[in-house]
């Protein structure tokens, strides 16, 4: 029933739900996103190795079992993700810190905080080698999303640079606590597909003066995280039909006129924090 | 200000996939420029789109592609914070941006029975325009062929099923046949889209239509 995974995206598993909602564990799951990312490129070779050698026992961990479990609900014919693999994974876990710290071997630092940490640098600082590591990671998404969207591939690879010179240019724009990274770039490249494929301008509402930009607040940019990796997982557990009409619409495969207006995505509490922000802004301003 | 006519998320998906008619997208950005449920909204449209994206399968770029992107950004520089496009009275930033100016900026055609209109330069797959109805006047009956957008952006108007202020938006398909009235007060300035011709009832009015362009 789950379309198929066939790269692991980080991200996609949360293990939050194991460890309820502790903020301070946060940064053993995303490295173990990276190692579960592993995993699957890796077709359960190397990093399974890796992750009895460095795991502290979690079995005692009651919510273990809870993650194993919504581990199971990946499973899928063609998934990598198998039955041998899943009473390992838990044991992982609480090695998280100490991976994050080593960077193993050639793991790819691709998750969403160091996603947001990396155009933080950029933003606030220039820096070129986090940008050539967006770059890795973001041009050939949106080349693809662009050849997806029709465009031949010389036009997807010049539009991909310019979504990343834009990215370079509006980093000023973006805002972990608002939203994450991927949907920061998902607008300029949607932005860039609508002038290149279909030539005519789009209006893009009033910005919104937030004012001299504070510390985000890391409580919220947490929020935002967790928000995101919920909702890459609900799409991945969504029925093949569904999310392929979810998918044909954004690659504009569907008129407007055809798209349904029924994700079956629980996009409340996305709606509901962006409103949270917009009526302090408002509170503020008034 | 309370809003109590929505877009739908059929639309905000829409426009969050850039699958919209460059004349609903202006609609659509107008309404979220006024309405923060709405803002809210479509911020959510926007995360699947990244959501996709980043799940999406990778394309490699060209051999040299870091090396260009590198080159390129040396010496572009990165833009500061700007500031925002404000209000040009009742018009928010993306209209008033279409008009290039407020109110005294729009060019307005008579339509008859102090009814005026002023057509937005677009792609032609959709229409999009303003239209000003006197106070107390109704606007021409009318069924549609293809969607309507209606946003009230100075004082409102009714049909005979509801009541529009400023930032309501209507949404009629072809089910809806109606007859727009702008309520006694003040004069009602809309923004209004469509994606087919509208459909008038009486003789008149179809005669007149493709003199007018509606």
């Amino acid at each position: 029933m789950f379309h198929k995974i066939t790269r692991w995206v980080p991200n996609r598993i949360t293990l939050r739900s194991a460890y309820g909602t502790a903020a301070k564990k946060v940064s053993c799951q995303f490295s173990y996103t990276h190692l579960l990312r592993e995993v699957c490129q890796t077709k359960l070779t190397h990093s399974l190795d890796l992750l009895p050698r460095h795991a502290t026992s979690l079995q005692s961990d009651p919510t273990a079992g809870r993650w194993r479990r919504s581990c199971m609900m990946l499973d899928a014919t063609d998934t990598v993700m198998t039955e041998q693999a899943l009473p390992l994974l838990p044991l992982g876990l609480a090695s998280g810190m100490a991976l994050r710290q080593k960077r193993v071997g050639s793991l790819a630092t691709t998750d969403e905080t160091d996603l947001a940490a990396l155009l933080l640098q950029v933003r606030d600082h220039q820096d070129k080698a986090a940008f050539a590591q967006l770059f890795r990671h973001f041009a050939p998404r949106v080349k693809a999303f662009l050849m997806k969207s029709g465009a031949g591939a010389a036009l997807a690879e010049e539009c991909a640079q310019d979504v990343m010179a834009t990215l370079w240019q509006k980093a000023h724009l973006f805002d972990p606590a608002r939203a994450g990274v991927a949907t920061w770039v998902y607008t300029i490249a949607r932005n860039r597909r609508i002038d290149a494929l279909r030539k005519a301008r789009r209006a893009e509402p009033e910005e919104l003066d937030w004012g001299p930009e504070p510390e985000p607040d890391q409580a919220e940019v947490l929020e935002a995280q967790e928000e995101t990796e919920r909702l890459g997982r609900a799409l991945a557990a969504l029925p093949a039909p569904q999310r392929t009409l979810i998918e044909r619409a954004f690659y504009g495969d569907l008129s407007h006129s055809e798209i349904a207006a029924e994700t079956g995505l629980p996009l409340g509490t996305i709606k509901s924090r962006i409103r949270l922000a917009l009526d302090k802004l408002r509170h503020q301003m008034g | 200000m309370t809003i109590r006519h929505h877009l739908s998320d059929q639309l905000l998906i829409g426009y969050a996939a850039g699958q919209l008619p460059e004349a609903f997208n202006l609609v659509v950005a107008t309404h979220v420029s006024l309405c923060d449920e709405c803002r809210a909204r479509l911020g959510s449209f926007d995360a699947v789109g990244g959501t996709l994206l980043e799940e999406a399968d990778e394309i490699a770029m060209g051999e040299d592609a870091l090396a260009r992107a590198l080159d390129r950004i040396e010496g572009l520089p990165q833009a500061t914070r700007s500031e925002p496009l404000k209000l040009a009275g009742i018009f928010p930033a993306p209209l008033a941006d279409y008009i290039g100016g407020d109110l005294s900026s729009v060019r307005w055609r008579k339509v008859g029975g102090g009814v005026k209109q002023a057509i937005l330069p677009t792609a032609s797959d959709a229409t999009v325009r303003l239209l000003f109805i006197p106070a107390g006047m109704a606007v021409p009956d009318h069924g549609h062929r293809g969607m309507e957008l209606t946003l009230v952006l100075q004082g409102a108007f009714a049909d005979e099923n509801d009541r529009f202020d400023r930032g309501d938006i209507e949404i009629a398909d072809e089910d809806v046949e109606h007859t727009p009235m702008a309520l006694a007060g003040q004069d009602c300035i809309c923004l209004a889209a469509t994606d087919a011709p509208l459909r008038f009832r009486g003789l008149i009015p179809r005669l007149a239509q493709p003199l007018l362009r509606i």
